[in-house]
């Protein structure tokens, strides 16, 4: 047998960031590449820096140092060049390419539903405004995805026009994914996707990202506190605490091999029923 | 110049310098058109929804020799265009019809005169809300930038929700329309049925409004679209039966009651081309 | 004898404890193994001496604290200890499979689904998958109406099952087996002793704990004795190190909290 590839293209690079809103505040030292097809689940406890680090990664906040690297250029690639890689420093590059990026290449899913959808406008505007913004005139087309996606994510078609307050929370988080999921983007940004949902509506959510994630081939920077969750949808997982990562590795063996005293400490204070 | 009826004003009410001011931002405003331009809008006596916006304008346009139309809705003979048509009488001194062929400067609210344009007229249009984006944008900060960087998917949301609910796209006025192919604009409360006169027009158009202190063009022969879907094409609206009066079967008609029995007929909004039309006839 | 395709030189586990003081626990020391294509090395030695420890290292569940960790294919070697994070899912997605003792459940999976996920993941078409998990799920006599349900509610024997066609149905040159017939009657036992001898056949490494021994006498080429190298072997301090594990949901139902 030969060798098999495991190298990926990488995708994200974050090279020395540092963002501080105040000392042990925000994030600094932060240094990792993202891989095509990879989970990466950043944890730690509220107050560890986690959200401004992916704020910071996925474009809403300038950091003070370092660098955010995204590898563009693949055929399709918003201003790239079909089958080059050309390296973006996302807070170099003029603000209307960023904002493109992340309107076309990238997925945000926030936590609140509320902060990612349209609550003003029906179920199949939201999930169609994405493609609408990359240029697609057809109603009828607009109309047919949203009713595809809104059966792959588990909600029923016929509701197409019902508006997201109509939807329980559950609900509305699938339409968030969706929404954000309907270009097919490369990168994925979800900050506690399953944050504030009940146990039973969370585990609906992780099975079907999980599924969306493999039959899609996304690449995912994921934001959680919850352990079991990372466990169940991350490859890789990054340990953050007062702004700094303090280990980072392989999923199973951060939990199950934890090398830092934090990440010990947390991996031993997640009840076991 | 400067032979104001009433002397008490400089003519056409303001001040050279802030008429200046105003040429200056419409300079800005033909050269990018559809584009928003800020400028100082000033205090106009009379309050705000009246049409201080296009009123600065006129003010700034206007010269000892031109001729002014004022419309509301189409008619010169409601009390918003006969006091602004006053205004200019009293305080510019200049002619005033309420013949669209031989005004050279037309003010309106919410209507284009049915009759052509030509390149030697201005319309001159009051906005009440200039921004088209507003309605799913309420930074204007934000949709400063969308308008910058082109991001425009939005309004065809606004569009979407019209389909989904009504079957077919129910905004029939201010109805957004894309200016050269770059700036989305909001024509001001026009009826639809309007939009098409935008397209290639002879005449210059300004757009102002007072409040927001906003002020936009489209210069003559310039490309105005509709925004619309592939398969929900933008259609003007269309009447069953002819203006009651004048017979005219091309005009925006308004439904008017006639008596207290619930009878109505429809007529043309534009007074003055129902009058000439039925003019023409006797 | 063929060329190994893993290979272990002086392996080293050493458990630091920072909760109790940085203490540093050494559960393994000096372990040498050599496994070649189509055998099955079996993990000898008493119970509770820590026989998963070498898996989950090769598994990549727990580093490597000194020694090699080495594959060898044909066009060079792979050093496991020295394998950088976001390689090692790919390596378990095309090289080593892993039978652990007990299912993770996933809440909403069905058991049909759990045993495609490897081929799924892949890329292999959907109904092929199906096919073949259908297939390994019925050798394992596992009830055709048991197939659309999570396995999350299933007895003990029915999840072991479930785990074994997961681990089997992607055929891995390399498969770590954690007492895979625990749970199992004897004619369950049988059908897992065939799925071990058709791995063989393709060529398949295995590294196996068996206890139960008429199993381990049929499947095991080799016994590989750990007394020598497991320093904590079924004393108090094993105790220690257990509880030191016990956090890790590997071997037990993931919940979801």
């Amino acid at each position: 047998m030969k060798r098999p590839q495991l190298e990926r293209p990488a995708l994200l690079e974050a090279r020395a960031i540092q963002r501080l809103y105040g000392p042990g505040k925000g994030c600094e030292e932060i240094d990792f590449t993202l891989h095509q097809g990879e989970v990466l689940g950043i944890v730690g406890e509220s107050g560890s820096g986690k959200s401004t680090l992916l704020r910071v990664l996925s474009g809403l906040e300038a950091p003070d140092r370092g660098q955010v690297v995204y590898h563009a250029g693949e055929a399709g690639s918003v201003g790239g060049s079909p089958g080059k890689d050309e390296a973006l420093d996302l807070y170099a590059i003029s603000e209307a390419r960023r904002r493109a990026l992340l309107r076309m290449e990238w997925g945000l899913v926030h936590q609140n539903p509320r902060d990612g959808l349209r609550l003003g406008v029906s179920a199949g505007a939201n999930v169609g405004e994405r493609l609408m913004a990359l240029g697609q005139r057809h109603y009828g087309e607009l109309r047919a995805a949203g009713q595809d996606w809104m059966g792959r994510v588990e909600l029923d078609p016929a509701r197409i026009d019902d508006a997201p307050q109509t939807f329980s929370g559950g609900m509305q988080q699938r339409l968030q994914i969706a929404r954000t999921l309907v270009t097919q983007p490369r990168l994925v940004f979800m900050d506690e996707p399953t944050g504030g949902l009940d146990v039973s509506v969370q585990a609906r959510l992780l099975d079907m990202l999980r599924t969306l994630t493999r039959e899609l081939g996304l690449s995912v920077i994921l934001v959680t506190h919850d352990l079991a969750v990372a466990r169940l949808l991350a490859h890789r997982l990054m340990v953050m605490r007062r702004g700094r990562v303090v280990e980072a590795g392989l999923t199973d063996q951060i939990l199950d091999d934890p090398q830092h005293p934090y990440t010990q400490l947390l991996v031993s204070s997640v009840l076991t029923p | 110049m400067n032979t104001a009826i009433d002397s008490g004003y400089n003519f056409a009410y303001l001040d050279e310098q802030t008429k200046r001011m105003i040429r200056r931002a419409l300079l800005k405003a033909v050269a990018i058109p559809g584009y928003q331009v800020p400028f100082g809008g000033r205090e106009m006596p009379m309050p705000y929804g009246w049409g201080t916006g296009g009123m600065q304008l006129t003010a700034s346009v206007l010269g000892a020799d031109d001729t002014l139309k004022v419309i509301d809705q189409g008619a010169d003979d409601t009390t918003n265009a006969v006091s602004i048509r006053a205004f200019f009488e009293r305080v510019a001194g200049v002619e005033t019809t309420t013949a669209t062929a031989q005004a050279s400067v037309i003010q309106t609210r919410h209507r284009i005169p049915e009759k052509t344009l030509r390149a030697d007229q201005i319309l001159i249009f009051q906005v009440p809300i200039p921004e088209p984006l507003r309605f799913i944008e309420p930074s204007e900060e934000e949709t400063r930038v969308m308008h910058a960087l082109e991001e425009y998917g939005v309004m065809h949301v606004k569009l979407y929700e019209d389909i989904a609910h009504h079957g077919h796209i129910a905004t029939t006025y201010a109805y957004p329309v894309k200016v050269d192919g770059r700036y989305v604009m909001d024509p001001s409360p026009i009826p639809k049925f309007d939009n098409p006169k935008l397209h290639m027009s002879e005449a210059l158009m300004l757009f102002g409004a007072g409040r927001e202190k906003r002020l936009y063009a489209i210069p003559p022969h310039t490309r105005v679209e509709s925004l619309d879907f592939e398969d929900h094409p933008f259609e003007i609206q269309a009447w069953d039966e002819p203006c009651a009066i004048c017979g005219a079967t091309d005009s925006y008609l308004d439904e008017v009651i006639i008596d207290d029995q619930g009878a109505r007929m429809f007529v043309c909004s534009d007074t003055d081309y129902c009058n000439s039309r039925s003019e023409e006839k006797a | 004898m063929t060329s190994p395709f893993l290979t272990a030189r002086r392996l080293d586990k050493t458990f630091v404890l920072h909760a109790q003081g940085g203490q540093a626990l050494p559960v393994m020391r000096g372990l040498d193994l050599s496994l070649s294509p189509g055998k099955c090395l079996v993990l000898a030695g008493r119970s509770g001496i820590g026989k998963s420890t070498l898996l989950k290292m090769v598994n990549g569940n727990y580093r490597v604290s000194g020694g090699q960790l080495t594959l060898h294919f044909e066009d060079g070697e792979l050093e496991l200890s020295a394998l950088p994070a976001h390689a090692w899912h790919l390596l378990r997605r095309d090289v080593i499979g892993y039978v652990s003792q007990f299912l993770r459940v996933v809440p909403r999976v069905s058991a049909r689904e759990v045993v495609m996920e490897p081929l799924l993941a892949r890329g292999c078409d959907v109904s092929e998958a199906r096919a073949r998990a259908e297939a390994l799920l019925a050798r394992l006599n596992l009830p055709e109406r048991l197939w659309e349900l999570a396995p999350g509610t299933f007895s003990g024997g029915e999840q072991q099952r479930v785990n074994i066609a997961r681990g089997f149905i992607a055929e891995h040159p390399l498969l770590l087996l954690d007492e895979p017939t625990a749970s199992l009657d004897a004619a369950n036992r049988e059908v897992v002793v065939q799925l071990i001898e058709e791995a063989k056949a393709r060529g398949t490494a295995m590294l196996g704990i068996f206890h139960d021994e008429e199993v381990r006498e049929r499947v095991a080429d080799r016994l590989l004795e750990l007394e020598g190298h497991m320093l904590l072997g079924g004393t108090d301090a094993d105790r220690t190190a257990s509880d030191h594990t016990s956090f890790r949901q590997t071997d037990s139902g993931e919940s979801l909290s």
